[in-house]
């Protein structure tokens, strides 16, 4: 039993929590750029929390049921309807076989997230459902979906719509964002002004921000350290030997515009790499628009893990709330 | 009237490129289907199509303007 894609929206793609332990092989650890919003979807329709599900970015799909499910719908506001009737977001709500789940306009976040009771079930590539599209991974045929795809579900075990999670249990990004920062092993390249001015200035989700790197303008250009640069490293201040990338870190080419890196990042290259978002606040980059106001704000490794220990907390408490 | 709205947030442009004539001016027809607009987001670009034919009474936002999902672009009448 499956679900037919009628329309495919902007960009959705099937994600569950990721393949992390390819990355030295230059395969990113993909999954939900959300991976909360995820997790709760999942638990809200009797799933594991790493069932695959949908991500739709900006604009969701139409998709006709094949069989009645239970449905979640967490993450952006992107109302859901059902043959035309709204539902609840962070809410499990029933679709019946034959009728028809689609979206109305995105209200605030970058990315909602579809949970289906018995979780989607295309074939998992290196242990994930995740869709790599330039690596041709996961997903259907290593794509994101299309209008006609046939996508297959799995068992579920219950049936029980209204299972709800209250609004202090979500998670959106505030206005402006702020985005905690971790320095990292190449900040020394930056001059005291530079370093500065990354957390004064006003910066802005560019339009070119994706799965791969979120980009950030609006703040002034970064200043090197003035050296001989190494053998090989090329003749842009910016350009380093070779290093690895790690989920979240952030290059700057040029010195000009911030790329976060994230789910479906290469693992290394030329670039230097300022310092990395933590952990606590990657989920937050996934849920923001181009345009959005950001700001940036250095903290050290401890405020980094106590900021680590209270998301833990939180899913905790979802947990709990949904017993 | 009916208000032609933006499928996506990003960048809304009147044009296909710079120098290139406006899609639509007020006064023009236009037919179901017909390219008012376009969006830049996530590395790429998408034709905003009119969903009515109607005629063109202009645009409710500015070339190169930043917007929302759901924003009004352009105006039709019946």
């Amino acid at each position: 039993m499956s679900l037919k894609v009628i329309q495919p929206g902007l960009s959705t793609s099937i994600q569950d929590l990721g393949r992390p332990g390819y990355f030295h092989l230059g395969i990113p650890i993909g999954g939900a750029m959300d991976r909360f919003a995820l997790r709760v979807a999942n638990m809200l329709v009797g799933n594991p929390e790493g069932a695959a599900g949908l991500e739709v970015v900006f604009m969701g799909p139409t998709i006709e049921f094949e069989r009645d499910a239970l449905v979640a719908v967490t993450g952006a506001d992107l109302p859901p309807k059902v043959d035309g009737v709204a539902q609840e977001g962070w809410t499990a709500f029933e679709v019946k076989a034959g009728q028809t789940l689609s979206f109305d306009f995105l209200k605030s976040g970058a990315r909602a997230y579809v949970a289906i009771g018995g979780g989607i079930d295309t074939p998992p590539a290196l242990g994930s459902r995740s869709t790599y599209p330039i690596g041709a991974l996961g997903g259907v045929d290593g794509r994101n979906i299309q209008a006609g795809d046939v996508i297959p579900l799995g068992e579920a075990d219950t049936i029980e719509a209204g299972l709800n999670v209250p609004e202090n249990l979500r998670r959106l990004p505030g206005k402006p964002t702020e985005l905690r920062v971790l320095p990292g092993l190449y900040w020394h390249r930056l001059t005291p002004a530079a370093q500065e001015g990354f957390f004064a200035d006003d910066w802005s989700v560019a339009l070119e921000a994706d799965r791969m790197g979120y980009r950030f303008k609006g703040g002034k250009p970064l200043e090197f350290v003035e050296r001989e640069q190494p053998f090989g490293a090329g003749a842009d201040p910016s350009n380093i030997v070779d290093g690895c990338y790690s989920y979240g870190s952030i290059q700057v080419p040029g010195g000009l515009e911030p790329i976060v890196l994230h789910r479906d990042a290469v693992s290394g290259g030329g670039y230097f790499t300022l310092g990395a978002i933590i952990s606590a606040d990657m989920d937050l980059i996934g849920q923001l628009p181009p345009h959005t106001p950001v700001k940036f704000r250095k903290v050290d490794m401890d405020e980094a893990l106590a900021a680590r220990a209270a998301r833990k907390k939180m899913l905790a408490e979802v947990r709990t709330h949904l017993g | 009237m009916a208000q032609v709205l933006s499928p996506v947030p990003g960048t809304f442009y009147t044009q296909a490129a710079p120098g290139e004539p406006l899609y639509k001016q007020p006064g023009d027809a236009v037919a179901q289907g017909d390219t008012i607009g376009l969006i830049e987001v996530m590395k790429t670009f998408i034709e905003v199509k009119a969903e009515n034919a109607g005629t063109f009474n202009g645009y409710k936002v500015e070339n190169g303007a930043a917007i929302n999902a759901g924003e009004p672009l352009a105006e039709l009448e019946d």
